[in-house]
C-alpha cells in the first residue's frame, strides 16, 4: 500500500509545486460557470434556490485566547450570526473540525451553543484538536452517534452524497494526516455501487491533497482514497485544517479548505511555522470566514462562495 | 488550575529526579548531567537530537502559541498531555539506546534522543 500511496503522492506535490499558490489568498471562487463575488452572498443564493445550498464552517478552536485571537469566542459568535441573517435558509451546515482548541468539555459546550443557535443541522468530523482529551472520548460521546471507527458516515441530500471522513487519529511519526486501512475499506465498500453520475461530496478536516508536506498539510493515504473515486462525474472534497482559502481542480475532483473563524496561519512556506498569524487588529476579520456551497442540478462542479467576516 | 497542577508534579518529578541523580553522582563521582531540556519551538524541536547519559530526565517545554504533544514511536514513555503554551513534559530515560519521538497533534514534527550508558558506574540493573 505505501509504496503506491507513497508514489502517488510525489507526484501530487510535483503538480503542486508548479502551481505556485494561485489559490492563496483568493477571496472568491467561481465553479459553475456563474460569477459570484464576495458581499453578495443572499443575491447569490437567491439565484441558486432551486439547488441545494448548504454552509461549511470549521476551526472554531473555541478556548484560543493567543494573540492571533484572543476572544475566538466572539468572532465564532459572528460568523453564526451572519449565517443566521442569510435572506435564504441553507439545508444544513458541516463542520469541518477543531471544534475546540484543547478538547475540554467547556470549549465543546461553548461551541454546541454558540453553533446551535444557527438553528441548522451540523454534520461534523474532528480535528486534530477534538481529540486531546486523555480517553479520546468527549468527541465521539458528542458527535459519533451512528457513526464508524473514530467517526466516519455518510448521507444522502437531494441525490448529492456526502461523505465524512477523519484523519486526525493514529498519526504516524514524521508522517501526515491518516484515514486508515479500515476506513479506507469502508469508503471503497459506501461508494461501490453508487451510480457515477452521483455527485460526491467528501468531508475532512486536513486537506485529503498534498497541500504543503513541510508544514503536514496532507493526507499520507488520500491517494488511496481518491482512486475510489475515480468513477464519479462530480467530486468536490471539502477540508479545513489551513485556515486559509485555497482550491484546486484536478480532472473531477475540485479541492477546497475554508477559512477558520478563530485565526489565520500562513501561506505555506511564507513564515517559519504553520502556527497562528497575527495580524493586525482590522485585518483580522478579513481573514476568517465560512464557506456556502451550492449544487445546482445539471452542472458538474459545485459553486463555492467564500465569504470573510469582514470584507 | 490543572495546569499548575500538573507543573507542581512535573517540578516534583524534576526535582526528585535530579536528587536521584545527585545521589548518582556522588557513587559514581562524574560530572554527568541528570537534566537536559528540548524547547519546542515553531513546530521544531530544539535540539532535535539530544544525546544524554543514562538516568537524565528531559524536560520538554512547549514555546508556541498552539498545543503540542509528545509520543514515542516505540511507546517507551505514554504519550503525553497536550501541552498548551508554557506547558512541560518529563521524562527520565534509564535504559541506553536511541529513542525516536514524535508530535502526536503535528507528526512531521519528530526529534531523537540518544541515551548513552552512564560512565563509571554500573547502570545495568
Amino acid at each position: 500500500m505505501s509504496e503506491f500511496d507513497r508514489d502517488d503522492g510525489m507526484n501530487r506535490r510535483k503538480v503542486l509545486e508548479c502551481m505556485t499558490w494561485v489559490g492563496t489568498g483568493v477571496l472568491w471562487t467561481i465553479s459553475g460557470g456563474v460569477p459570484h463575488s464576495l458581499g453578495i452572498m443572499g443575491e447569490a443564493m437567491a439565484q441558486e434556490a432551486k439547488g441545494l445550498t448548504f454552509l461549511q464552517i470549521s476551526d472554531s478552536h473555541m478556548g484560543f485566547d493567543k494573540p492571533a485571537n484572543p476572544n475566538a469566542r466572539g468572532t465564532l459568535e459572528e460568523a453564526v450570526g451572519k449565517i443566521i441573517a442569510l435572506p435564504q435558509k441553507p439545508a444544513f451546515m458541516i463542520h469541518t473540525g477543531d471544534i475546540t482548541h484543547l478538547s475540554k468539555v467547556s470549549e465543546f459546550d461553548d461551541a454546541d451553543r454558540i453553533i446551535s443557535q444557527s438553528k441548522l443541522d451540523v454534520h461534523y468530523v474532528p480535528g486534530e484538536h477534538d481529540f486531546l482529551d486523555p480517553d479520546q472520548k468527549l468527541y465521539r460521546d458528542r458527535y459519533g452517534r451512528g457513526t464508524k471507527g473514530a467517526g466516519w458516515y455518510s448521507f444522502d441530500a437531494n441525490g448529492v452524497h456526502f461523505i465524512g471522513l477523519v484523519n486526525v487519529v493514529d498519526l504516524k511519526a514524521g508522517g501526515l494526516g491518516n484515514l486508515g486501512n479500515e476506513q479506507l475499506e469502508w469508503l471503497e465498500a459506501d461508494v461501490k455501487d453508487r451510480s457515477a453520475s452521483t455527485p460526491i461530496v467528501v468531508f475532512a478536516h486536513i486537506p485529503l491533497w498534498t497541500v504543503y508536506p513541510e508544514w503536514g498539510w496532507g493526507t499520507q493515504d488520500g491517494a488511496q482514497a481518491l482512486t475510489y473515486l475515480k468513477k464519479f462525474g462530480s467530486v468536490t472534497v471539502l477540508n479545513g485544517h489551513i485556515h486559509q482559502v485555497m482550491q484546486k481542480v484536478e480532472g473531477n475532483v475540485t479541492f477546497h479548505t475554508a477559512r477558520s473563524t478563530a485565526f489565520p496561519q500562513p501561506a505555506p512556506g511564507a513564515a517559519p511555522s504553520p502556527g497562528p498569524m497575527k495580524v493586525e487588529d482590522d485585518k483580522l476579520r478579513t481573514m476568517l470566514g465560512t464557506a456556502s456551497i451550492t449544487f445546482k442540478q445539471n452542472e458538474k462542479q459545485l459553486a463555492i462562495i467564500d465569504t470573510p467576516l469582514k470584507s | 488550575m490543572l495546569r499548575s497542577a500538573i507543573s507542581a508534579a512535573l517540578i516534583g518529578a524534576a526535582v526528585g529526579s535530579v536528587l536521584a541523580g545527585g545521589v548518582l553522582l556522588a557513587q559514581a563521582q562524574t560530572p554527568a548531567a541528570a537534566a537536559a531540556a528540548v524547547g519546542i519551538d515553531n513546530f521544531t524541536f530544539n535540539p532535535q537530537t539530544v544525546t544524554v547519559k543514562a538516568g537524565t530526565t528531559v524536560t520538554w517545554t512547549n514555546r508556541d502559541d498552539i498545543p503540542h504533544g509528545l509520543a514515542a514511536t516505540n511507546n517507551v514513555f505514554k504519550r503525553s498531555q497536550a501541552l498548551d503554551t508554557d506547558d512541560s513534559f518529563a521524562f527520565t530515560f534509564t535504559t541506553p539506546g536511541t529513542y525516536q519521538y514524535f508530535c502526536y497533534i503535528h507528526p512531521h514534527m519528530t526529534g531523537t534522543i540518544v541515551v548513552e550508558a552512564a560512565t563509571g558506574s554500573n547502570t545495568t540493573p
